[in-house]
């Protein structure tokens, strides 16, 4: 044992010593995170290219209108708030999400702090708001999606490629996967594809939230002694908000 | 209702409640300056590095203090921050280099309404 590496009197190699001084659950959760990062990175990045190398509109930003041949400004596409029908409020809608999902990602931090202080009662309060954070943002993106699906104000005339055949001067409403109303058919493709991406985190965050909540109710950590469940819950849940962080600038900013 | 655990609730640490609500109260303010930019400010490349620049502040304060990185010990935090790198030189080779030669080779041109007069920036 004289040759081994040894922290005080015990070997490194004997277990018991946390690599890091993270447990197993949390590094892995770190590693899992990492990797979706890159996910969600080269899913931006493609954004970004396929932006950068189409054609941008270089006009007066008040003399805009909607074209299948060059990438729309986005403050023009996303102007519509619910109830507000005609109102032109560029960006508030996704203002309220973000600040939707920025506020649930506080009830986590607070979740977590009650479940290092053993406080259940404070444990099942916060999730059960970050739980309703997490509903109200998805119940937002799906207003989002039907308004961006369905389209408004003036039907913009292009080419399409329907029903296997080039159509001319068709008269685009709304958006789908093939071609949209508010610009080349990439716009609409990546907008389904990134913002449906994360929504999916987001649900499945839902998902983990609502199980880890009934499990703190149930005691089931108390029982444990601890609740570091609620750390790793709590870890995919601010990445699920650091991703939208990303989301918002690249789609709804820039 | 019967209590039968001996679990010992710590009490709240003022400081600790304040600190997080402060961070979000930070978040929220970076958030309200992008607004502003988005608003009052020309599109360009100026105003989409500051975006940029800002979403990054904005990551840094969820990363350290929403998932506690920052109080990791320095292993953890560089085999998290570091393998980022790689986005970067993706960034620079994909968006930058890549995006742009396929712009120029394929003869796209920007849109302009206020006359025929393209602007060619590649010569």
């Amino acid at each position: 044992m004289a040759t081994t590496a040894t922290v005080g009197n015990k070997s490194l190699w004997a277990g018991g010593v946390a690599p890091l001084k993270a447990s197993y659950g949390k590094l892995m959760m770190w590693f899992f995170l990492l990797s979706d990062a890159f996910t969600f990175s080269g899913l931006l990045i493609t954004y970004a290219f396929l932006r950068w190398s189409a054609p941008a509109y270089k006009g007066d930003p008040s003399d805009f209108v909607f074209s299948t041949e060059y990438w729309p400004i986005p403050e023009k596409v996303y102007d519509a708030f619910p109830g507000l029908h005609g109102v032109e409020a560029p960006l508030f809608f996704v203002g309220l999400m973000t600040f939707i999902l920025i506020l649930s990602s506080v009830t986590m931090v607070l979740a977590v702090e009650a479940g290092q202080r053993m406080d259940k009662k404070g444990v099942v309060k916060w999730m059960l708001w970050t739980i309703i954070g997490g509903v109200a943002f998805l119940s937002c993106q799906a207003w989002e999606w039907s308004h961006f699906i369905s389209g408004s104000g003036v039907a913009t005339i292009g080419d399409v490629f329907l029903n296997g055949r080039w159509v001319e001067n068709y008269e685009i409403m709304g958006a789908g996967l093939s071609f949209n109303q508010y610009g080349p058919p990439a716009f609409a493709a990546l907008f389904f594809f990134i913002t449906g991406f994360h929504g999916f985190h987001v649900f499945s965050g839902v998902v983990i939230n609502i199980i880890t909540f009934f499990n703190a109710a149930n005691g089931m950590y108390e029982k444990r002694g601890h609740y570091e469940m609620i750390e790793k819950v709590g870890l995919y849940w601010h990445f699920v908000d650091l991703v939208w962080v990303f989301v918002f600038t690249f789609f709804y900013l820039i | 209702m019967e209590q039968t655990s001996n679990v010992v609730v710590q009490p709240v640490d003022k400081n600790k409640i304040m600190g997080i609500w402060k961070i979000a109260g930070i978040l929220a303010i970076i958030t309200l300056i992008e607004y502003a930019f988005a608003f009052m400010m020309d599109a360009g490349t100026l105003r989409n590095v500051i975006f940029v620049g800002l979403t990054i502040v904005k990551a840094f304060y969820i990363v350290s203090e929403f998932m506690h990185l920052g109080h990791e010990v320095k292993g953890l935090i560089y085999s998290v921050i570091l393998p980022m790198v790689f986005i970067l030189w993706l960034i620079v080779a994909l968006v930058e280099l890549e995006g742009g030669a396929v712009k120029s080779s394929r003869g796209i041109v920007d849109y302009n309404p206020d006359g025929s007069e393209q602007v060619d920036d590649s010569h």
